[in-house]
């Protein structure tokens, strides 16, 4: 790997921390309703909203209303969304003429982008019209991270109150997070993308000669060349800052149109990452002991730091099938090199590596490289960092809530070893919180496994893998890591759109989301009645290396012990072979 | 709670849904017009295509773009896609074999090792830039199919040369459509 690849990798994550520190500190303020500026402009907005609604802004919700209000407000989202999709010839703003989306397609979207995945059965910009597209599914993009946004907040709520047992309006949570946190922050980073050549119109077509007219494959002539555009820059703003990641057009962030230059591409990469990490520091807040914060984000880094070197290293090091037809795949001054299948060449590899780390470690799932394409072992990291659960970063507000119930374990675990009740922020940790962690921590493990072994014994479903081999293997394996934990990213090559891989994908993407979700919730009611002990000499400091490096073990253990046999029969095998040539 | 969701749902909806793309599009047709319809470019009076969107060239005279995984056709705007090949695919192998056959027939007496872009395909099929290696390559086979010296069509890819932001971030590119435009305009 090249000095100046560890430099940007370098670049990159200082610059995501000096973003994330002051960006917590102002999403906490945001979800208090005191955010200055947003809050004058949108907080009369606000007020009417729960006026009309039938809110009472000072609700003090149970967990289990919490729980409800979450699961009604999803449930009605997901039908919106899947009448958008069958209604759509008959709606406005669609100059494409295109046609009512089949309804298994339109299951499978619904459910994709309202429990915050965004994988994609379908190729969007020939299936979607730029109304639903805007009205369908960046609503969700918004609303999907918003609730997760707002479960973090009732669980920071358990942890911090004084025994009485209240989460909070969930309706708060959710109309603050999106009106003071997302909509800012996509406004901003959306004109942004716009300034730098993301298109962004109300639909419509760029159409031109070609310079030199091409044939098809059928050999009639091709003359012209045309490009769907729509609200592209508004709408990939919040993909990548909800941590969504489905993309306007079916190449995602590769897509010129959707990702330009090596600006454009920075400032998406880090938009990946900006939320989920910017909340370890409203985390901090929230609980006052910044150091906690701290300490999370630190065990985090600590993981995907590493990882990502790793991925980047495989891309940079090239194909050796490609090496022994006597290709140049050498970095130097005038190529960035390595593996170029399925990558774009004003990225290259290290900007494409950077990236795959970074949307897997976050539920994110966009893609500004080909995931399929990806060498074995620049495979295998994005995947296992997705298996780990999506907690290294992670979606927005579900990232962090799946830490802290690795953070539950690693107290638990220490807690046995030194012969002292375990307690986190002064609330005991009892069988009930274990319980319920590992079942939230199991679940959508399970899923992954039972799922793909699953598909291996069906023959319709393995025969969607779009490679032989381990590669095949690959293909399925990483499909159901990616919906099991809503990231949403694909090896491209597995045709995911038949009925197998839709109902399976639903099942996965459920479980994963809500299978997780209400777990916490019940955690966050039981913590919140519980009363909070003052810290005495015996009692395990929750920050600091010593407890940062017990969490990282305690999720690397679990994720290793859970997952290297399926990955050593898909990636470790496909690369001991390509380097065995 | 029925009434809490609806009124939620609808309001939001017209707001993320409708206002804030309509202020967004409003702002970016406004201030930044020709970057948000596609940053179209023109050779003379008409649009001779996008900035952005590579085109498929296969003539001598011309420098050829990326491999494009498109169909029907390669840099079809309306499908875009990669090839999805894995790394040990025995497709992926034949198919840069082929493009390796098709450049050294193209180009007989040239023998420089091939930039790996040029015999890859791109992540969108619609890849508007080359390595400014992959580019120079093809330097002697556009040279003798144009009859100009060498010397000219290299100083003309150089001078085309895009480099990484902050020295770090992006790749060294140049600009398919816009080389090929500026060869044409050299001809005249």
């Amino acid at each position: 790997m090249t000095a100046a690849a560890y430099a940007e990798i370098a670049v990159f994550f200082a610059a995501l921390t000096a973003l994330a520190v002051p960006l917590g500190g102002f999403i906490a303020r945001a979800l208090a309703g005191e955010a200055p500026l947003v809050g004058r402009v949108l907080g009369p907005l606000e007020r009417a909203l729960y006026r009309v609604a039938g809110v009472d802004p000072a609700e003090e919700m149970s967990w289990r209303r919490y729980a409800a209000s979450v699961l009604v407000f999803n449930a009605a989202g997901l039908l919106l969304l899947y009448a958008l999709q069958r209604l759509q010839p008959a709606l406005p703003l669609n100059p494409g003429r295109l046609a009512a989306v089949p309804g298994g397609v339109a299951i499978n979207t619904a459910v994709s982008f309202v429990t915050n995945t965004d994988w994609q059965a379908y190729a969007g910009e020939s299936t979607l019209s730029p109304l639903v597209q805007m009205a369908g599914l960046a609503v969700q993009n918004f609303l999907s991270a918003a609730t997760g946004l707002a479960v973090l907040a009732a669980l920071a709520r358990g942890l911090g109150q004084r025994s009485k047992g209240a989460l909070g309006s969930f309706w708060v949570d959710l109309t603050r997070g999106t009106l003071h946190v997302l909509l800012p922050l996509s406004m901003a980073l959306a004109l942004l993308l716009a300034g730098l050549g993301v298109v962004q119109s109300f639909g419509g077509e760029g159409r031109w000669p070609l310079r030199e007219p091409a044939r098809d494959a059928s050999g009639r002539p091709v003359t012209e060349q045309v490009v769907p555009v729509g609200p592209v820059a508004s709408q990939v703003a919040i993909k990548q800052l909800g941590t969504n990641g489905g993309g306007y057009y079916a190449a995602n962030s590769a897509h010129p149109y959707e990702n330009p230059t090596p600006l454009t591409n920075l400032a998406e990469a880090l938009a990946i990452l900006l939320v989920p990490a910017a909340l370890c520091f409203t985390f901090g807040g929230w609980v006052g002991d910044r150091r906690q914060g701290w300490t999370v984000y630190a065990a985090m880094l600590a993981i995907l730091v590493p990882l990502t070197i790793a991925t980047v290293a495989a891309e940079q090091a090239g194909n050796p099938a490609l090496a022994a037809l006597g290709v140049d795949q050498r970095p130097g001054p005038l190529q960035a090199g390595g593996n170029m299948e399925g990558k774009e060449a004003r990225l290259g590899p290290v900007d494409a590596g950077i990236w795959a780390a970074a949307t897997t470690a976050a539920s994110n799932g966009s893609v500004d490289a080909q995931h399929d394409s990806l060498t074995p072992l620049g495979g295998l990291w994005p995947m296992w960092l997705m298996q780990l659960g999506e907690i290294v970063f992670g979606g927005v507000g579900s990232g962090l809530y799946g830490m802290l119930l690795f953070v539950i374990v690693a107290v638990f675990v220490s807690g046995l070893m030194v012969g002292r009740t375990p307690e986190y922020l002064g609330k005991k940790i009892e069988a009930r919180e274990i319980k319920l962690a590992s079942v939230a921590i199991l679940l959508p493990s399970a899923v992954v496994l039972g799922g793909t072994a699953l598909a291996c014994l069906v023959p319709a479903a393995a025969a969607a893998a779009g490679n032989p081999g381990p590669h095949g293997f690959s293909e399925i394996l990483y499909a159901f890591s990616s919906t099991a934990n809503n990231n949403g990213s694909a090896f491209g090559g597995l045709t995911a759109d038949g009925p197998f891989w839709r109902r399976a994908t639903n099942v996965a993407m459920l479980v994963g989301r809500y299978g997780v979700l209400v777990p916490v919730l019940a955690i966050a009611g039981g913590l919140a009645r519980k009363r909070a002990a003052p810290p005495s000499a015996g009692t395990l400091p929750t920050h600091g290396p010593l407890f940062a490096g017990l969490l990282v073990a305690t999720v690397l253990l679990v994720g290793a012990l859970t997952f290297l046999p399926a990955l050593a029969l898909g990636p470790v095998v496909e690369h001991l072979q390509l380097h065995a040539r | 709670m029925i009434r809490a969701v609806a009124v939620l749902l609808a309001a939001f909806t017209l707001l993320l849904g409708g206002v804030y793309p309509a202020v967004v599009t409003g702002i970016a047709q406004l201030v930044f017009p020709a970057q948000a319809n596609g940053s179209v470019v023109s050779a003379g009076d008409r649009a001779a295509g996008s900035a952005l969107v590579g085109q498929p060239f296969a003539s001598t005279r011309y420098f050829w773009g990326r491999p494009s995984a498109t169909t029907p056709v390669p840099f079809d705007g309306r499908a875009s896609a990669g090839s999805n090949l894995g790394p040990s695919s025995p497709a992926l192998a034949a198919a840069v074999r082929a493009r390796i056959e098709v450049l050294r027939a193209a180009d007989p007496g040239n023998d420089a090792p091939i930039p790996v872009d040029l015999v890859t395909a791109s992540g969108s099929g619609l890849d508007p830039h080359l390595s400014p290696a992959a580019a120079l390559y093809q330097v002697p086979r556009v040279a003798r199919a144009r009859g100009m010296p060498p010397e000219r069509v290299r100083a003309l890819v150089e001078a085309h040369v895009e480099r990484p932001f902050l020295g770090l971030f992006g790749a060294p590119r140049v600009n398919v459509l816009a080389l090929n435009l500026a060869l044409d305009g050299l001809d005249r």
